[in-house]
């Protein structure tokens, strides 16, 4: 219910939101470029000039088109294969885009549940959800990552799960700090008192109210998650040649590093972009949903 | 305090159960039969697999089995590599001085450069010098740091050719390695050009895995030094004339110290896991090129050993970090 006739109505959340998210200029250049990436991701192979996987034989290794020898064939050049590298990087976004989307909706779900549960069951099953996250987050992220995906045998979809597994906990342990917190205070109990059962306390009554945090690590972690994904790619552990995925394009890459350096440089400048792009998203994220940081 | 410290090295035992727990369970969750792929033998018999088997110790019930591991694990065996037939323990062990040597160096350099941008930002917040740090700051956080050793060849291996692409040292100088450091051991040695053939061995590599933590202590530090900045103590030293040279060298930099030591610490597990990408490019013959020659070479003692000793490496440095910041911060340990 929104009161239209007083002079002063307070914005809706979302017009907050933007309000405050617009006041951080890098947020704003990182959500355009990130728009862009999207765009890519889902309409790349009708963006592309070329078929990425076709290999144009008398034009292999050929440099970007304004060294000498490149023309606009290949604005960018083409790999030791003659497939073109433009091509290649623009339909190589769905496979970062999807890497994100798909390890952040099973971390988040995961996590976001596992952290309700551990915040409102009894003191010994959040005990033991807790060290079990605390065993996870021993390993170093990369290298359980990598051992999972040897276990289950290496492609995109198992460095996905495996990645998914690996950053988990922290949404478990951010949502379960959150509803600690929020457990505690008067509108919990009111609900309590009026009689709420425990899933609706769980999912309508504090769930909402510790989103804000959740939103800001989605967006950390989608960015890990691309990374995390290249480095697998990148060590022949993720996506398989001939897939256009950047890591895996850098790493078929490799030996050709003194010799052609265009191959090597725009995949890593592509991921180094989308991944910046999503940090700096990230950081705006944070400074709009952070009451400590608001100055209202 | 004391109580603190055990209640801290409690909490380590289930950690250190369930860590086992899962370097026990790696090798029995691989695709196909454990046993065979132990083995690594091919057409077993129905006899030659009982006795392997027996030996393995599969024909045991499973707890019986994880209690021979952990007892095992507790005396420094880890069972032996496939491929070299040597202790798992002592590859490690062998191989570890290398990647210590790489963390330490480029923590070091993280934090030489980290920790003087952060407070040069914060002093300067808001100005250009700030803007500028931070985004220095934020582009080497977002860095594949794969990609970012591949240009630093092609730069200065390739085009400059002031450094080598891989290895620790040239092969033209030979000489015991006590410490396994191999900075000391090339000093030590006393053969001419050996000390600085290692120190451009180690630099390339060094920057490439510093680069991420650089970026997050000059963050961390930056954000810290506002919060302590914003503080009354610090009126209160301006008021009494102190230079801004010493009050943020020492009265504030002193107390924000406190959150940069431990993302210091806790930096370390990232290193680990970017000595796997760090040590892959440049052969750099460490813990981490080890883990993914093995990971490849489907020698699953190692993998399994490798896995286990590094997530203890790791449990102890968070745990020594954890004791560290009760050490500085009395608060911490009330709770």
């Amino acid at each position: 219910m929104t009161d239209t006739t007083s002079a002063v109505t307070r914005p809706g959340p979302l017009r907050e939101f933007w309000f405050y998210f617009r006041e951080n200029r890098g947020a704003v250049i990182g959500l355009w470029i990130f728009a862009a990436f999207a765009f890519v991701a889902l309409f790349g192979p009708w963006i592309a000039p070329h078929d990425p996987t076709a290999q144009f034989r008398d034009a292999t290794l050929q440099p970007p088109f304004w060294q000498e020898g490149g023309d606009w064939t290949y604005p960018l050049g083409t790999d030791p294969l003659g497939r073109d590298m433009l091509s290649r990087l623009i339909v190589g976004a769905r496979f970062s885009f999807f890497v994100g989307i798909v390890v952040v909706s099973i971390a988040a779900t995961g996590g976001i549940l596992v952290g309700l549960l551990a915040g409102f069951a009894p003191k010994w099953v959040d005990t033991v959800i807790m060290r079990i996250m605390d065993v996870i987050l021993a390993f170093p992220s990369l290298l359980l990552a990598l051992v999972l995906v040897a276990i289950l045998g290496p492609s995109l979809t198992n460095a996905m799960i495996a990645i998914a597994i690996v950053l988990q906990p922290h949404y478990v342990r951010l949502t379960r700090a959150s509803v600690m917190a929020e457990r505690q205070k008067d509108y919990v109990t009111s609900a309590k008192v009026a009689g709420a059962g425990l899933p609706r306390l769980m999912f309508i009554t504090v769930l909402p109210n510790c989103l804000a945090p959740i939103i800001v690590q989605a967006a950390l972690s989608f960015s890990t998650a691309i990374l995390d994904a290249a480095a697998l790619g990148f060590l022949g552990m993720g996506a398989q040649p001939p897939t256009p995925e950047w890591g895996t394009m850098l790493a078929e890459a490799r030996e050709f590093i003194l010799r052609a350096w265009w191959v090597v440089t725009f995949p890593g400048l592509a991921i180094l972009v989308t991944v910046l792009a999503i940090n700096l998203m990230g950081d705006g994220l944070r400074d709009a949903l952070d009451p400590k940081l608001k100055r209202s | 305090m004391l109580n603190y410290v055990l209640r801290r090295l409690l909490t380590f035992v289930p950690t250190f159960i369930g860590v086992t727990l899962i370097s026990f369970g790696f090798i029995r969750v691989l695709p196909g039969d454990p046993i065979i792929v132990m083995a690594g033998e091919r057409g077993l018999t129905a006899e030659r697999y009982a006795e392997l088997e027996a030996q393995f110790g599969f024909d045991r019930p499973i707890y019986v089995q994880f209690w021979e591991y952990l007892t095992g694990v507790l005396q420094g065996d880890l069972g032996n590599s496939f491929v070299t037939k040597k202790p798992v323990w002592d590859e490690f062990f062998a191989l570890f001085p290398a990647t210590l040597e790489l963390s330490l160096c480029a923590m070091v350099f993280a934090v030489v450069i980290g920790l003087p941008a952060g407070v040069i930002a914060a002093v300067n917040r808001g100005k250009f010098y700030d803007r500028a740090l931070m985004s220095t700051a934020l582009i080497g956080y977002s860095m594949p740091i794969f990609w970012w050793a591949l240009l630093l060849i092609i730069v200065f291996s390739g085009n400059l050719q002031w450094t080598p692409v891989s290895g620790r040292i040239d092969l033209i100088y030979y000489f015991p390695d006590p410490t396994g450091f191999m900075l000391i051991d090339s000093l030590a040695s006393g053969q001419k050009g050996a000390f600085a053939s290692a120190v451009r061995h180690l630099v390339l590599p060094t920057i490439v895995l510093g680069t991420i933590p650089l970026a997050v202590i000059a963050r961390q530090t930056r954000s810290a030094m506002l919060e302590v900045l914003g503080e009354d103590y610090i009126r209160t030293a301006r008021a009494k004339g102190l230079g801004s040279g010493r009050i943020n060298g020492v009265h504030a930099l002193r107390n924000a110290l406190i959150p940069v030591i431990t993302v210091i610490g806790l930096s370390v597990g990232t290193l680990l896991a970017g000595a796997i990408l760090t040590e892959t490019i440049f052969s750099w013959p460490g813990i981490g090129k080890w883990m993914v020659d093995s990971i490849f070479r489907r020698d699953y003692p190692v993998v399994q050993g490798g896995l286990l000793l590094i997530a203890v490496a790791v449990m102890i440095v968070n745990l020594t970090v954890d004791m560290l910041y009760g050490v500085i911060n009395p608060k911490i340990r009330k709770r």
